[in-house]
């Protein structure tokens, strides 16, 4: 089942993997969880990992740099960073770390050395990029308190979520030593850990539920933590419940509905009033198959999972509309709240 | 607004009829209705006399089920349920891209036994058959060239793997090529031998270094695995080669239609954008746009208007009245936005003919459905705002 609101368990999570089946608005609803999160004077950092470049526009910005920069102001004085990973230069930046490879580095990168590393071993990306993420959740600045609050990973979408997590598995693939070795293995205790938590982003209708379902499955299947359900485009229903049913099924009452207007002040053209007819019919299917979807939500999932909503906004998401959705997050107890600045169990920060 | 572009209306049916039309290629970023889109063409073309066949990638399963597909087969069938019509004898055949098995019968195809079975058996072949990021667009077109070669349809309608970005499905072969040319592996696993002196001397020693850098973090089995797996490929890669430079060829030629499909949100229009640019760059024949789900207002109504009354409503009727009111006063905010983003879209691109389809509330599970689909594609060159048609579910 689902339920409603975002519970304590959530409140200390530090790394938010947000992933939905694609076109579910998976990113507007990352940007949107880091800045409510970010509310009251918190700091949180916006990742993305597959090189859209999404949260630029999302926040209509220039595309970022592989740099962490200030995005957004959240309300009450928190802030949102953003930062775009990219597999290459994080591989880069190891080798300059161990190896030194100075210039060469930037060569080998143009002859598509770094690509073909990184394509030899597909594990490998996915390594690189959480292992990126992770030195951000853990990163602590000198007075020895976490930079960031909590970071949320925009990540890839449900069909490919779960290899990209299962850094165990890409692991298998790669050398059995060696420095991105130990480095994955913090990655691993970091994901398996109460300190993460994956929300999926659906929308209410039958495939991205049914998407959304599977991969709670999966995710339990590979020992990680499924934190809420998002349910994104959320619309206004306006008929009255009694007459969604019949009117999914074809029949309004034509009649009716002229004498209303009519009543109202407003008579319409017989043609026009068929047009407003179909437009109802068309509305109360899509209602009809929105509450179905919810009750499969609802009832579906085997252990209880919390849900949050968000609006349908009519005129698409701009700046000030993410606002709005991050408002809508923490009206429904969207928030962080850590005991200490502390490293939580089992999650060590690693140089 | 006021300087919104008309877009030229794509006419599908003409493209459908038209025999010169050979293969139309159905690309567009993930999640905007390309499969079903694919399967309506083809369904369409298959009523209207042609001999069609649909290869598609990754269907829902209840659409799969729609086409007759409910096991993976690597070759096409029949679809059953057409109706049989004398004077249109069309046909439809369906299939979805088993990947890994159009792989093995390639690999079999362009070697003898002994080697097919070694590259096969190649830990490092399991890797690239089944989860190299362009291993699945590299056979879309590979399956592609060999239903054209066939003979036996005379449309083949192709839906593209469901990637990030459309343009994956034009550059994922070439990048596959690349990988395979053998080069990189072989400086990898041997930099003594290969690259040629030339190469050394400008990344110098830390070629070197970066050599044992990977095979560091890589393993040397892995290692050891793909530069024989390269290696064994080395010879049938000629004929690889070949034949992806033949299938490209084969997009390019005037038989071909790109058909771009998107659906009305900024993401889904900027990546059409892309595509539509790249085509005219490589001189691919875009047909034109499709744009799926909009939901274009039945009723000339302001939204306004129609929140004013439906506030000051009461009496009798007036609670539905008020509703309808809201819906309709919504819709028009929703087709207004969905205007707004195709005007950009023509602005920009003048010449792309659009056809736009109205959403189908509820998924599509049946042929009725796709019929549907096909319906409102073929009306989808029409203006917006044409004499309502009451548009219900499909079925």
């Amino acid at each position: 089942m689902t339920s409603p609101g975002w519970p304590a368990a959530l409140h200390g999570v530090r790394l938010h993997v947000v992933s939905g089946k694609g076109g579910t608005g998976k990113t507007t609803a990352a940007a949107a969880l880091a800045l409510a999160l970010a509310s009251g004077g918190k700091r949180t950092l916006l990742v993305e990992v597959e090189g859209r470049q999404g949260i630029a526009q999302v926040f209509d910005t220039a595309p970022l740099p592989y740099e962490e920069r200030k995005i957004a102001v959240a309300p009450g004085g928190g802030e949102v960073r953003a930062l775009a990973v990219d597999a290459e230069a994080a591989l880069l930046e190891y080798f300059e770390m161990f190896y030194r490879l100075g210039m060469a580095g930037r060569t080998l990168r143009r002859m598509g050395a770094i690509e073909f590393a990184t394509t030899l071993a597909p594990g490998l990306r996915d390594v690189l990029l959480t292992g990126k993420v992770k030195e951000c959740v853990t990163r602590t600045g000198a007075d020895g308190r976490y930079v960031y609050d909590a970071v949320v990973l925009d990540a890839p979408p449900t069909g490919r979520l779960v290899t990209f997590l299962d850094v165990t598995k890409a692991m298998a693939d790669l050398a059995k030593t060696g420095p991105i070795h130990s480095q994955a293995e913090g990655v691993v205790r970091l994901l398996h850990s109460p300190a993460t938590a994956v929300h999926l982003v659906t929308l209410l209708e039958d495939l991205p539920v049914t998407e959304t379902l599977e991969t709670v499955h999966e995710l339990a299947a590979a020992d990680l933590r499924t934190g809420a359900v998002m349910v994104n485009k959320v619309r206004e229903q306006w008929l009255p419940d009694r007459s969604v049913a019949p009117a999914a099924g074809g029949r309004v009452d034509a009649a009716r509905v002229r004498n209303g207007l009519s009543a109202a002040g407003l008579d319409l053209p017989p043609e026009v009033i068929d047009g407003l007819v179909a437009e109802t019919v068309e509305h109360a299917i899509r209602v009809h198959a929105e509450a179905a979807a919810l009750a499969r939500l609802d009832s579906e999932p085997a252990e209880p999972l919390p849900r949050v909503e968000l609006p349908l906004l009519l005129g698409g998401v701009d700046l000030g509309s993410l606002y709005e959705l991050a408002e809508a997050m923490v009206d429904q107890g969207v928030e962080v709240r850590h005991t200490s600045g502390a490293h939580p169990s089992g999650v060590h920060a690693q140089p | 607004m006021s300087a919104a572009k008309i877009p030229p209306p794509l006419d599908v049916d003409t493209l459908l009829d038209d025999p010169e039309t050979r293969i139309i290629v159905c690309c567009g970023s993930g999640g905007v209705g390309k499969t079903t889109t694919s399967a309506a063409l083809a369904l369409r073309a298959a009523e209207r006399g042609r001999k069609a066949v649909v290869l598609t990638i990754d269907p829902a399963k209840r659409l799969a089920q729609a086409l007759g597909l409910t096991q993976l087969g690597n070759e096409p069938r029949q679809v059953a349920g057409l109706p049989a019509d004398g004077d249109r004898p069309g046909e439809l055949h369906a299939m979805m891209l088993d990947m890994r098995r159009t792989f093995d019968e390639m690999v079999y195809a362009h070697a003898d036994p002994d080697r097919a079975e070694k590259i096969i058996a190649n830990p490092f072949y399991q890797t690239i058959s089944s989860s190299f990021s362009g291993t699945q667009e590299y056979m879309a077109m590979e399956k592609l060239g060999q239903l054209t070669a066939t003979g036996d349809w005379d449309l083949v309608v192709v839906d593209t793997p469901p990637s990030r970005s459309a343009l994956d499905f034009l550059d994922a072969p070439q990048r596959m090529s690349n990988f395979l040319d053998g080069r990189m592996i072989r400086l990898l696993s041997s930099p003594a031998r290969a690259g040629g002196r030339s190469l050394r001397k400008i990344v110098g020693a830390g070629f070197q270094l970066f050599s044992k850098a990977v095979s560091t973090i890589l393993g040397g089995a892995l290692l050891a695995d793909a530069s024989a797996f390269v290696q064994a490929f080395d010879t049938m890669f000629g004929g690889f080669r070949e034949r992806a430079t033949k299938t490209y060829a084969l997009l390019r030629s005037p038989g071909t239609a790109f058909v771009v499909v998107a659906a009305p949100e900024p993401d889904a229009l900027r990546e059409a954008a892309y595509f539509v640019d790249r085509l005219s760059e490589e001189d691919m024949p875009l047909a034109g746009l499709v744009l799926n789900r909009t939901h274009p207002v039945l009723a000339p109504l302001s939204a306004g208007k129609a929140r004013d009354v439906a506030d000051n409503a009461s009496g009798s009727g007036s609670k539905l009245a008020a509703a309808v009111l809201r819906l309709h006063a919504d819709r028009v905010e929703v087709a207004d936005r969905e205007k707004r983003l195709l005007s950009r879209f023509t602005n920009a691109h003048p010449a792309v003919r659009v056809a736009r389809v109205p959403a189908v509330a509820g998924d599509i599970t049946d042929l009725d459905g796709l019929r549907e689909i096909g319906s409102r594609l073929a009306d989808g060159a029409a203006a917006e705002g044409r004499p309502a048609e009451p548009v219900r579910q499909a079925r």
